[in-house]
């Protein structure tokens, strides 16, 4: 049985005017330790789907099995990171990270040694008593991925966290975030609308296409990029092709443009 | 380099004795303005330009002033006033959060009380004075009530608004990581809606005072309201004006008070 499950997962938003069907007959399957990424325009669902795998969302139809158990009954087995670090800006670096172990009721001095040391990690030494602004936009989403880490998600979801980065940083932390995940062992699932940063980062690669949300192709990198740094995987010869093949599909999506 | 230091730190010392005399001069001002009001006040009575028997002036207050102190009334009045304000202050700050909360919590509720907080919060509070004193007879607690129920919805409508409007992304973040409704509203809702409560409260550092004093001219036993409504009934407009300074003083204090709990509940 797969890690991850989704199983003909509609979803509709209503309004008092309106019906917005968002997501429809969406199935897939996530092996233990992928790094998958949710690829497409705007407005195409992927966020939608992402809330529903959390269970922060109910799906109108269709199920969801973490494990073979349904998502809503896991609790702290997902951890989410949003666009925006959303650090709480009168709590210090330190109560920031360790919120998730509290409110869980699993702070004890271990747990706490364990997600400080993370933090050290990552790269971040003697800002634990700092406000979150005192930060820059690069260290705060690093706290950020700290703070999801700290809790022991066996699945990550990445909403678009490097799209409110600058370039610079954006990479560096594409890297650092690949290879935390790898040293963990972590699943993931990453939301971008970067092609680049897609195939650099992920094994497998889902295409949504919007009107309603579907899965229009899935891309399969090969193994010489998955070895690959996201950083070096942009460098290689590989990834120019993968990435006009991609951008081909994404042209195709969007009759009578471009 | 060394050099280079010097020269930054004159200019830094230039910049702070620049900032000391501006201020310097703000506050000189003020005292001219003050001195002003108070010293043509007292000639234009005197020189009975301005009727001296409603206008009183700050000479003939200031004598009162120490015979009611001498005497002990001005004391007993002060305290009774102050003591219900205080309560009538804090009370209706508490409820009206608590009301907050509880509009928060349940959206059902909030959309069946909706008309009703519109309706009350529209009335004018104070005609309701003569029902509260018959209802919870005349004395501390009627008055305190009076101060209460002109500030409790207000501040439970401006409260619960910022709650409202705390970023969802924040309920996001501790959903995810599993927070209980009751979690999410003490690690975001109330911390994020600190600068909202704390302006609330100075609003209601003035309404309490015009709660309190109302009711006393309604019950007319004790109070600088008390005083006040005394002072128009045998026609002293010189202890109507004590009161009138006396709650000015105060009012700034308590106003005060709120700035410092402000910088001490809000990190900057």
């Amino acid at each position: 049985m797969s890690f991850l499950t989704v199983q003909d997962v509609h979803h509709t938003y209503f309004t008092k005017d309106t019906a917005v069907t968002a997501l429809s007959n969406i199935s897939l399957t996530i092996e233990e330790g992928e790094f998958i990424s949710f690829l497409g325009p705007s407005g195409c669902g992927k966020t939608t789907l992402l809330s529903i795998i959390s269970s922060l969302l109910k799906p109108t139809q269709g199920t969801v099995l973490l494990e073979n158990k349904p998502v809503s009954t896991s609790k702290n087995e997902i951890g989410y990171m949003l666009q925006q670090d959303y650090l709480f800006p009168w709590k210090t670096i330190e109560e920031n990270v360790l919120l998730g172990l509290k409110l869980s009721k699993q702070l004890t001095e271990e747990t706490k040694t364990t997600a400080l040391s993370l933090l050290h990690q990552i790269g971040l030494q003697g800002v634990e008593k700092q406000l979150p602004k005192q930060l820059s936009g690069g260290m705060r989403q690093r706290v950020a991925l700290v703070r999801t880490l700290a809790t022991g998600p066996k699945l990550l979801m990445l909403d678009e966290p490097f799209s409110a980065l600058d370039y610079q940083t954006k990479l560096k932390l594409e890297d650092l975030v690949s290879r935390t995940l790898d040293e963990f062992g972590k699943t993931a699932i990453l939301v971008t609308h970067d092609i680049g940063e897609a195939i650099a980062m992920s094994d497998r690669v889902y295409l949504f296409a919007s009107n309603p949300g579907r899965i229009h192709k899935i891309f399969s990198m090969p193994e010489e990029l998955r070895i690959l740094s996201p950083f070096e995987a942009r460098n290689h010869e590989a990834y120019t092709s993968i990435f006009q093949m991609i951008w081909k599909e994404l042209e195709s999506l969007e009759p009578g443009k471009g | 380099m060394n050099q280079e230091k010097d020269k930054v730190e004159l200019l830094h010392n230039h910049y702070i004795q620049s900032l000391k005399i501006e201020k310097r001069w703000v506050r000189f001002y003020q005292l001219i303005i003050f001195l002003l009001i108070f010293s043509s006040w007292e000639f234009l009575s005197r020189m009975h330009w301005i009727d001296p028997l409603i206008f009183s002036s700050p000479s003939k207050i200031w004598h009162l002033g120490i015979e009611k102190i001498q005497d002990g009334t001005l004391m007993i009045n002060l305290e009774a006033t102050l003591m219900e304000t205080v309560a009538g202050f804090l009370i209706s700050t508490i409820f009206g959060v608590i009301i907050a909360a509880i509009l928060w919590w349940s959206p059902m509720i909030s959309k069946i009380l909706d008309p009703y907080l519109v309706i009350f919060n529209a009335m004018p509070k104070v005609a309701l004075g003569p029902v509260i004193i018959v209802a919870l007879s005349p004395g501390y607690t009627s008055i305190i009530a009076n101060g209460v129920i002109i500030s409790v919805i207000i501040t439970a409508i401006v409260v619960y608004t910022s709650f409202k409007e705390v970023d969802p992304n924040y309920l996001k973040v501790l959903q995810t990581l599993g927070a209980t409704r009751f979690q999410c509203f003490k690690e975001a809702i109330m911390p994020a809606s600190f600068p909202t409560i704390i302006s609330t409260l100075k609003v209601n550092v003035g309404l309490s005072w015009v709660g309190v004093i109302v009711g006393e001219f309604l019950v007319s036993s004790k109070g600088l309201g008390y005083m006040i409504i005394y002072g128009f009934q045998v026609f002293n407009f010189t202890l109507v004006f004590l009161a009138l300074l006396v709650i000015a003083v105060l009012a700034t204090i308590m106003y005060q008070l709120v700035g410092l709990l402000e910088r001490k509940l809000i990190k900057e």
